[in-house]
């Protein structure tokens, strides 16, 4: 979750969602997202809402987070019931971070179990978590199983040295291999998170690490460009002229190497940056956030959804604890979309995926632009043809340019 | 030393014999204004504890930069010998813009405070203001001011100041327009030595217009200086000019509040009401007289101010058209030297073409019209105006470069101006060399002492009116004064440099230069575009040309990566909020056919640095 959060209207200290948020929820999936808000060390470029264990004074929190988690998944059940939701059991689970793998693979298994025993779980659910190379081993591997999990995501970043020490990750190259082979021999499904574009690495830096990466046969692989984020430890580095600023023309090449590669690997690509060995292995999680479907988010700072209204808790762990131990809502603001807004949202995140968008689902400002898009090689022709905007390579390169002609003014 | 008077004379009523009419001019900071103050203060028009510094500065611009722009009337009384005299002073502006505000007010006065700061000496304008002030056949009264100052040298400047206008360096009076040193010897002098002004009571009376401006409450307020006769509330006034009629609503002197009087006779200057609301029915320099008596021959008026400059004036959003249309019509009321017309561009959509004296004229009308009519704008770079002669002999005066005639030019004329530069004698060298680049002609040269030299250069407008000043004072370490006036006009090799994006001409971005100069333009306009436009989804070549010839070019890049690519989790809300950030963006974008300009580029690119502040002094 990015630290900072939006500005939104106050929510209640119930949670209690308005009314529009259960019409039509039984028609739509439901997901569970948990916020694990700690890492070992936190990296110059991370701006996720987590903290090391000095810079919240101590390890107690950690040991209490699980508790505090489930007592959120409690309330929760509660908000949703009386705010008229139906029962539904989880479509799919997400732990991410900060580092979920940092805390006992025992106190992860709790909080999932408590979330299957609350709403009950679909058959053949997709439940994933994070991991950085360090903080897991063939045991805890085997305990994340054994509780449900299906699907672990590790943070490998790059396979070359002097990009990983840039980036502050502390796991060795040789790490990723070791605990691909573990997840495996566990029966989890595997995906690889990489960043392109930081300072210093070349284009064969970034090929090594391709080629790295898929030679360990992922069954999903997620490629990010390198973001600055403002207030960031690799901002202030780059303002001072520590190291080089990023360069928006090595991101493209290095993103259509990326796509290149990992096509030609077998993968397939479903969302701009994210690539699946098979349909059924794309993440069906970050699939729903980016359908619209409805999501609660456990933790603090974390993001949920239900019927077009929006909510996030609040950041910082202790207010986060302190909230659920008065039995108050942790949500911080929300908001409650209107028709135009959640319209804007379908276009702008529906754009990004190899599924496309309905062309008839546009305005008519939006259809007239189709043919020049084409024309400028940015959609595909063939599936507008059928009435589906699909972006091209380029077109993924230019997603937001996109969005915006398409989008009415 | 006198007294403040015990009894002020009062107006309708005052010989002529006890009036003395003059105004204070000096160059540039002198301390004009300052010394008003202190002449305010001691005859008892303004209380000690009303007082602010530069007390007739009244515009928030003029406060804030600390310079006059309009020349104000005071009536004030002074005692000298047991007799009480109405002094008639005018503060005038020092900056070489507003020249034409200094030569009216010479027209309502007998004499001329020349004052001179005595840690400067003598500079550009003080030569250009007391040229004026003889050609008005005015008795001078010499005044070296700011003798506070430890770098003051009055010794050495009264010597100057006396070789200049004759007489003795003992006869140039010392003052203090900060302490108030000697300023009451020179209300005193002023007093001895200005002539009383000369007219015939009985004859029809006519008063010459100084002054005419624009007030909410009381509609215009027109200054002017009675020569013969007299006139009185209610009665009807003509225009001489226009034979236009009004009813003196209100007539009065400024002392300095308006104060209405019975009338204005022989000699007296004050302020005239008729409730029209237009001041070009009350133009500057026409004589007014009485309807029921009207005199045969008008005074001897003054030529209009001629804009200099001119600069096409746009609102940022195009729906504040209507309003900065307003704003102007309302500015000109109170500016006469203001013109404008509407004009179009391409780049720019609608906004008016605006004549200004000067640089400083054009910053201070636009600040204005910023800030008292709360518009966004920009201003194209200035240029000059030409006549542009056809082959089929048709000429067209250009003041916009995207006018400039399509067809066979025969002839380019440019205005010239006559150029004085003051300074140190060890500049010379650097100064005929600036002046040499600047397709100057040298005029002469003359030592007005052993260390100051005066250069006269004759040089196309177009090239002194934007940097040429500030060059000046950085190649002469501020020592170097510059006073320059319009002086006919040349034919010259000058050529019409397009600025193309994509091939499409951005008529914002045309410009007007010398066939040498035009070269350094495309190649500076080219670059500056370059890094101000952001990369398209197409690569854009920039090019300069003349006609069909390029001669200079540039090209932005397609942009190839515009999309975020990071993982958000379920933080949708940050996104879209990224998302309304870049189509807020795209609204502020111009588009140059299929380029999107943002606003801020075309700013930027007109901004040269010459116009960015370098007019303002402090
Ligand atoms: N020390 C000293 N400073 C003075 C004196 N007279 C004026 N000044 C300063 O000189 C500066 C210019 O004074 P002004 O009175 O505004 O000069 P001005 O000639 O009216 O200027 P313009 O109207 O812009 O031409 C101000 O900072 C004054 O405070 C003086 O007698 N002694
Ligand atoms: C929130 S992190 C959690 C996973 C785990 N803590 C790790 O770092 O491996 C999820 C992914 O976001 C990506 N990420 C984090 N900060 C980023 C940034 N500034 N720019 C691009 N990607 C970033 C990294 O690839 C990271 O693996
Ligand atoms: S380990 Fe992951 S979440 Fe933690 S600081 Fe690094 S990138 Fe951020
Ligand atoms: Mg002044």
């Amino acid at each position: 979750m990015p630290s900072v959060l939006p500005l939104g209207d106050p929510a209640p200290s119930d949670g209690l969602l308005p009314a529009q948020a259960a019409a039509g929820a039984a028609d739509r999936a439901f997901g569970l997202y948990v916020h694990i808000p700690f890492c070992a060390v936190r990296c110059g470029y991370c701006d996720f809402n987590t903290y090391t264990a000095t810079e919240l004074g101590g390890g107690a929190s950690q040991d209490a987070y699980a508790g505090t988690a489930v007592s959120e998944v409690d309330l929760a059940a509660r908000v949703l019931t009386a705010s008229g939701l139906p029962d539904r059991p989880l479509s799919t689970v997400f732990f991410g971070g900060g580092t979920p793998t940092l805390l006992p693979a025992e106190d992860l298994a709790l909080i999932l179990r408590a979330a299957i025993s609350t709403w009950g779980i679909e058959d053949g659910a997709e439940v994933t978590t994070e991991a950085n190379p360090d903080s897991v081993t063939p045991e805890s591997l085997a305990v994340l199983k054994a509780a449900g999990f299906t699907r672990v995501s590790f943070g490998m970043q790059s396979a070359v040295p002097h990009v990983l020490k840039v980036l502050d990750r502390t796991h060795s190259p040789a790490r990723v291999p070791q605990v691909v082979r573990w997840a495996r021999e566990a029966g989890l499904a595997v995906s690889l998170d990489l960043i392109y574009g930081t300072p210093g690495e070349s284009l064969d830096d970034w090929r090594l690490s391709l080629e790295t990466a898929l030679s360990y046969e992922p069954d999903h692989i997620s490629a990010y460009a390198l973001i600055v984020e403002d207030g960031t430890k690799l901002a202030a580095q780059i303002r001072r002229g520590q190291v080089p600023g990023i360069d928006d023309d090595d991101h493209a090449a290095k993103y259509e190497l990326a796509d290149q590669l990992i096509t030609a690997a077998g993968l397939g690509w479903y969302e701009v940056s994210n690539w699946a060995r098979t349909p059924e292995q794309a993440c069906r999680h970050n699939l729903a956030y980016w359908r619209g479907d409805d999501w609660w988010g456990i933790g603090p700072g974390a993001h949920s959804h239900v019927g077009g209204v929006r909510w996030w808790n609040v950041k910082h762990p202790t207010a986060y604890a302190g909230r659920l131990g008065q039995g108050v809502s942790p949500a911080a603001g929300r908001e409650t979309l209107d028709a135009e807004t959640r319209n804007v949202e379908r276009v702008m995140l529906a754009a990004r995926l190899s599924g496309g968008l309905r062309i008839d689902s546009l305005g008519d400002a939006g259809r007239r632009q189709v043919a020049g898009l084409i024309a400028d090689s940015l959609v595909e022709p063939t599936a507008a043809f059928r009435g589906t905007l699909v972006l091209t390579l380029k077109g993924r390169l230019l997603a937001d340019a996109v969005v915006r002609r398409i989008l009415p003014d | 030393m006198s007294p403040m008077a015990r009894t002020a004379p009062v107006p309708a009523a005052t010989d002529p014999a006890i009036i003395r009419n003059f105004c204070i001019i000096a160059h540039i900071d002198h301390g004009k204004s300052t010394l008003a103050d202190r002449m305010l203060q001691y005859t008892g028009v303004v209380q000690s504890r009303d007082m602010k510094a530069q007390y007739l500065d009244r515009m928030d611009i003029e406060r804030e930069r600390g310079i006059t722009i309009k020349s104000q009337a005071v009536r004030m009384p002074w005692e000298r010998d047991g007799v009480s005299y109405a002094l008639n002073m005018i503060d005038t502006p020092g900056h070489v813009d507003f020249t034409y505000e200094v030569s009216r007010s010479l027209a309502a006065c007998e004499g001329a405070v020349l004052l001179v700061d005595a840690a400067q000496g003598i500079e550009a304008q003080t030569l250009a203001n007391l040229y004026l002030a003889m050609e008005n056949n005015l008795t001078i009264i010499p005044v070296l001011n700011k003798i506070d100052l430890p770098a003051a040298q009055p010794e050495k400047y009264a010597a100057e100041l006396a070789s200049l206008i004759g007489g003795d360096p003992e006869d140039v009076l010392r003052v203090s327009g900060k302490t108030g040193a000697g300023v009451e010897a020179l209300l005193d002098k002023i007093v001895h030595d200005l002539p009383a002004p000369q007219g015939d009571p009985n004859a029809p009376a006519r008063a010459m217009i100084f002054d005419s401006v624009y007030d909410t409450y009381r509609g215009v307020v027109t200054y002017v200086r009675v020569v013969d006769g007299m006139l009185h509330p209610r009665e009807r006034i003509q225009m001489m000019s226009t034979r236009a009629t009004h009813e003196l609503l209100e007539i009065g002197v400024s002392s300095p509040e308006p104060t209405p009087s019975k009338g204005l006779g022989v000699g007296e200057v004050g302020y005239l009401i008729t409730g029209v609301k237009d001041v070009r029915q009350s133009k500057v320099g026409d004589t007014v007289t009485n309807l029921a008596k009207p005199a045969s021959e008008s005074l001897p008026g003054y030529a209009d101010a001629k804009p200099m400059v001119f600069s096409g004036l746009y609102p940022l959003d195009g729906a504040d058209y209507p309003v900065l249309r307003d704003a102007l019509e309302k500015l000109m009321l109170n500016d006469a030297a203001l013109v404008y017309e509407p004009e179009t561009s391409a780049a720019l959509g609608f906004g008016f073409r605006v004549g200004f004296l000067g640089l400083l004229h054009l910053e201070i009308t636009r600040e204005r019209l910023e800030r008292e009519y709360n518009l966004a704008l920009i201003s194209t770079a200035p240029n000059v105006e030409y006549e542009v002669t056809l082959e089929d002999k048709k000429v067209v005066q250009v003041t916009n470069p995207s006018e400039y005639p399509t067809g066979k030019v025969a002839e380019v004329r440019e205005p010239m101006v006559s150029a004085t530069i003051l300074a140190p004698n060890e500049f010379v060298g650097a100064i005929m060399e600036l002046c040499q680049s600047r397709r100057g002609v040298l005029g002469g040269m003359d030592y007005l002492s052993e260390d100051r030299v005066e250069i006269r250069y004759r040089l196309p407008l177009a090239e002194i009116v934007f940097d040429f000043f500030d060059i000046l004072k950085s190649k002469t370490r501020g020592y170097g004064s510059l006073d320059w006036k319009a002086d006919g006009e040349q034919a010259a090799d000058l050529v019409k440099v397009d600025i193309m994006l994509q091939g499409e001409q951005v008529d914002a971005f045309s410009a007007i230069t010398h066939r040498d100069k035009a070269y350094a333009y495309g190649v500076m306009m080219t670059g500056k575009l370059r890094e101000l436009i952001p990369r398209q989804q197409f690569e854009v070549p920039i090019q300069a040309a003349i006609g069909s010839r390029i001669i200079a070019r540039e090209s932005i890049r397609a942009i190839r990566k515009d999309v975020l690519a990071k993982c958000y989790g379920g933080d949708i809300t940050r996104k879209r909020k990224l998302l309304e950030k870049q189509k807020e963006g795209k609204k502020r974008m111009k588009m140059v056919g299929t380029v999107e300009v943002p606003q801020e580029a075309f700013i930027a690119a007109l901004t040269t640095d010459e116009s960015k502040d370098k007019a303002k002094k402090k």
